[in-house]
């Protein structure tokens, strides 16, 4: 349970609105919460998570109850509840996955960047975690990156600190 | 060569793209289906093709089809399950990267067939490259007068749209993915009422696997009967695997049901083996949740028959020395690889992936998966063996919806199959943690069926 | 003949409305033949289905369809049809289920009765002590939570929570400001606010009366005294919100709480409002109606001097013969 102590007032950008408007003319004639999915996939690209004043935001358009934004993106792992570094690496650390190496990948990414799994880089850039199987096991070891969910397969030690150097130097 | 339907054209540059797809005579189904034939003639078509589910359960789909109800004045609705998270098992995401439009076209036709004016593509979350793949082709194929209104002056209308999934392996289950739609947790519905009936927004609704709706359009093209000529007996048709694991070329590939299993590890056309010449240890043959066999039991039915990549030869033998086909995730695993951690790892996932909602499932799942950690990291007890048997016995069959039985297969099946593995675990635990068990003798010709029925 | 339909549980055969749930039709029977039910609650919508300690053995799908069903079903979810057979108690297969489903939902619980306010009244104890084990196989720490006042009024506890959800569908179909919810998922999920809120409304009170466990339990009365030591007397007032039925807990003169009237499925007749619950403690307020009938095979029946019902079974050798330690302490009394 959170104790919020500060109440941040947001607004949600012109585009974003429209953005919205847009999903929830997909569904049928009140049957708006179908876009709480797709909202919160945009909002958290927006803003790197979903705190729970951008949630009560959404609940406010969607013209549902926080709780039941709050059931949500609870129950789906993608959903950030604590702010992140602005690379998230999240390494598949399922079976097949594991066959081909993925925890030796995950122990040299928590390594090179020198923080655990869901702790973010003292710079803000970085943070990682493990996740469940992503679906790529032909490919495997595999991570990815959001918000657009970019993908890295058969992932080497040698790649994966590629990798690492790619995005620090980004800015 | 097999015969390819449904990856044929895979490897022509730009497939991708509308043009390049129509120019390879994409959309065809499409303008036979709606300018020639009625609704019900596609279902019957489907019917005659023998085609099966292919997200797992292997359930007919023309018969499927054929349940939906369609009371008057009531919106009907097809959904696909593009939520496609079952370990091993990536053949959708192949295909919706490569071959969108072979997806969109199966879509329009399985709507058309079923009578829903918008469809849904839920693909899972974390494939945000295929959903813009996905609305990308949408996009062409709408501005193509493939989708919209009246398509192909049919006078027939349908809007697609694809949905994002959250992060959730349930939603794959047909009920949590209509919850998930809705905008809710992917919390499985307790049936009936089945979604034939009340499914998305409690109207009739039909969820079919990417597999099984790109599979519609070569049943269209070439007529059912064409397609339950490919096959072996009531495994029609070709079938995506996701073959991945220890295995010299690992990838998706389509193959006709009754490849032997043999061939289809180590020949060329195939997986080419097992990779740096090690031999073969066990294979998960349908996605994790199917039982794991052993190499001699996966290559070869007790009977002594060549096993065969199809529902009924992989079941051969039921629970007690068969598997299933499943999804299609076909896991190879060499010698090195250890059963216990790889099993604890499952159980993990199955654990991770739980909803919570019914208790077998919530706490079940936990509880194995703190049992096989203990074994794995050598602080195991014998009867720890015994007592994972037991609880998976209580979480099978007795949950809301099939993750249950799915998590407790793996951790039964591995038990049946590895008991010496897991018992040398618990024996040697300071070996264990150094080395692994090894081949040991589970890639050993089968004892002949006589010796088998003695030891029972 | 009407249009019911005939359902034959454990041997008893028992006509009832179409749809009705096979627990229900159990129900209508009574007795031992009753699936335990943790979840389910008649007078919440969509309840059910979640426990599975209701699961039964279908041996007949119906006269037209006589298959069985392949699986053990949750009785509260599926409805009877005309000629179905339903094998509960004497189905061992139920049985062994059963207790596997209760042994899964004590491994996460603290089994803290000794301090709980809800023991003597708790639905899992009686579940245990019908259906359980005397041992646990888990070995493993258990989950745990802080405690947390969902408003003043409310405790909740969320370590000694079974997920039964009814919580969650008193405040969507009784309240009109949903609050709380489950989040998390899997065996991390929790009843909870996510940000700290009060659920303070007219019929929040009813969460605790609806909660199996003693996971959401009244300030007001915690720790005050054991269950079975008070004395529960039936008393309606007036009142401007509800129906104002409700069972005082007395112990001497003094009114320890005020729950609704609970029948002998542990569910109340009628939701009670707050005001009835938390603010209404003095007996002038109340018209008394006499002493709240307690099931017998209740501890809080324990120093009520009532009449012994006869057993529903006493004449059916099936079950008889199945239920024998049960009928033998039944007639003995």
């Amino acid at each position: 349970m959170l104790s919020v102590t500060e109440h941040k007032e947001i607004e949600f950008s012109s585009e974003l609105i429209k953005k919205f408007d847009g999903i929830v003319t997909r569904y049928p004639q009140g049957k708006q919460k179908s876009a709480l999915l797709p909202m919160l996939h945009l909002v958290q690209a927006e803003y790197g998570w979903v705190s729970p004043e951008l949630m009560d935001k959404v609940a406010a358009y969607l013209q549902i109850k926080p709780i039941e934004v709050y059931e949500v993106a609870t129950f789906y792992t993608m959903f950030f509840l604590r702010p992140q570094g602005k690379y998230v690496l999240e390494v598949c650390r399922t079976g097949p996955c594991c066959l081909v190496g993925a925890e030796k990948i995950m122990t040299y990414i928590e390594k090179t960047l020198g923080v655990k799994e869901g702790e973010v880089t003292e710079d803000g850039k970085f943070s990682w975690r493990g996740v469940e199987c992503l679906a790529a096991c032909g490919m495997a070891p595999v991570l990815q990156i959001g918000p657009e969910y970019t993908f890295y397969e058969h992932l080497t030690v040698e790649s994966v600190d590629k990798l690492i150097e790619t995005l620090k130097n980004k800015i | 060569m097999a015969r390819k339907l449904l990856l044929e054209n895979i490897n022509v540059p730009g497939i991708h793209t509308f043009d390049v797809y129509r120019q390879n005579g994409g959309y065809r189904s499409v303008e036979k289906a709606l300018k020639t034939m009625t609704p019900d003639a596609v279902v019957e078509e489907v019917k005659t093709s023998g085609l099966r589910g292919r997200g797992g359960a292997g359930f007919p789909t023309g018969m499927k089809w054929s349940f939906l109800a369609k009371p008057e004045g009531r919106e009907r609705y097809l959904v696909c399950n593009a939520d496609e998270s079952e370990p091993g098992t990536f053949k959708d995401r192949y295909l919706m990267t490569h071959i969108p439009h072979l997806l969109i076209e199966g879509m329009i036709v399985a709507s058309f067939a079923l009578g829903a004016k918008t469809s849904y593509i839920y693909v899972r979350g974390e494939m945000m490259p295929q959903i813009r793949i996905l609305e990308r082709a949408i996009a062409e194929a709408k501005s193509a007068g493939f989708l919209g209104k009246n398509i192909l002056g049919s006078g027939y209308d349908l809007e697609l749209y694809v949905q994002p999934g959250g992060g959730a392996y349930i939603c794959g289950e047909e009920t949590a993915l209509i919850e998930s739609l809705e905008g809710k947790r992917g919390n499985p519905r307790i049936k009936p009422p089945f979604p034939a009936i009340s499914g998305v927004w409690a109207c009739p609704t039909v969820v079919n696997n990417v597999e099984t709706i790109a599979a519609v359009v070569p049943i269209i093209n070439d007529g059912g009967e064409e397609y339950a000529k490919i096959g072996n007996g009531r495994s029609t048709g070709t079938k995506l695997i996701s073959a991945s694991g220890n295995l010299k070329k690992p990838g998706v590939y389509e193959i006709e049901l009754g490849v032997p299993v043999e061939e289809f590890i180590y020949s060329d056309e195939y997986c080419g083996g097992i990779a740096n010449g090690k031999r073969l240890k066990a294979v998960v043959a349908g996605g994790s949740s199917v039982p794991i066999l052993p190499a001699n039991l996966i290559l070869n039915t007790v009977n002594g028959q060549p096993r065969l990549m199809s529902y009924e030869s992989l079941s051969d033998g039921g629970f007690q020395s068969g598997t299933m086909l499943g999804s299609g995730g076909f896991i190879a695993f060499d010698e090195d690889q250890c059963i216990v951690r790889n099993t604890w790892n499952f159980s993990r996932f199955y654990h991770h992936e739980s909803c919570g909602q019914c208790s077998p499932c919530r706490e079940g799942t936990g509880w194995m998966e703190k049992v096989l950690h203990r074994l794995e990291y050598g602080h195991g007890k014998m009867s720890d063996i015994d007592l994972l048997v037991d609880v998976s016995k209580k979480i099978e069959g007795n949950t809301i919806c099939p993750l249950g039985d799915a998590a407790a297969w793996p951790v039964a099946s591995a038990i049946r199959h590895f008991r010496d593995e897991f018992e040398w675990h618990v024996a040697n635990p300071k070996e264990a943690m150094e080395r692994n068990y090894g081949l040991a003798k589970y890639a050993d010709p089968l004892p002949k069926l006589e010796e088998v029925a003695s030891q029972n | 003949m009407s249009d019911k339909v005939k359902v034959t549980i454990d041997g008893i055969t028992v006509e009832v409305e179409p749809g009705t749930s096979i627990l229900n039709a159990a129900r209508q029977i009574g007795g031992d033949i009753v699936p335990p039910a943790m979840c389910y609650y008649s007078k919440l919508e969509g309840s059910g289905g979640k426990c599975r300690t209701c699961l039964v053995k279908v041996s007949k799908g119906s006269e037209k369809d006589p298959r069985p069903m392949p699986k053990l079903v949750a009785s509260c979810r599926i409805g009877v049809m005309d000629g179905m057979e339903v094998q509960n108690i004497t189905s061992p297969e139920v049985i062994e289920a059963r207790k596997g489903v209760v042994e899964i939902l004590l491994i996460n619980h603290p089994l803290d009765c000794p301090i709980c306010d809800q023991a003597g009244e708790c639905h899992l104890q009686d579940l245990s002590y019908a259906h359980g084990v005397g041992n646990s196989r888990y070995e493993f720490e258990r989950r745990t939570f802080d405690k947390i006042d969902i408003g003043d009024k409310i405790q909740l506890h969320m370590t000694r929570c079974i997920l039964c959800y009814r919580c969650v569908y008193v405040a969507n179909q009784i309240t009109d400001n949903r609050l709380h919810g489950i989040l998390g998922r899997g065996d991390a999920s929790e009843i909870s606010t996510y940000i700290e809120k009060a659920i303070d409304n007219d019929f929040s009170g009813n969460i605790i009366d609806v909660c199996p466990v003693g996971a959401l339990t009244d300030k007001t009365f915690r720790f005050k005294n054991r269950v079975w030591f008070t004395k529960p007397v039936d008393a309606h007032r007036d009142c401007p919100t509800c129906k104002g039925n409700v069972t005082l807990w007395y112990k001497g003169d003094e009114v320890l709480r005020v729950t609704g009237r609970k029948d002998q499925f542990g569910e109340v007749e009628d939701f009670i409002c707050n005001t009835c619950r938390f603010e209404t403690k003095n007996t002038s307020s109340w018209i008394i109606e006499g002493p709240r009938h307690i099931a017998q095979t209740s501890v809080i029946s324990a120093n009520h001097y009532e009449f012994v019902p006869l057993p529903v079974i006493k004449e059916n050798q099936v079950l008889i013969e199945a239920n024998k330690v049960e009928f033998e302490r039944a007639t003995k009394i």
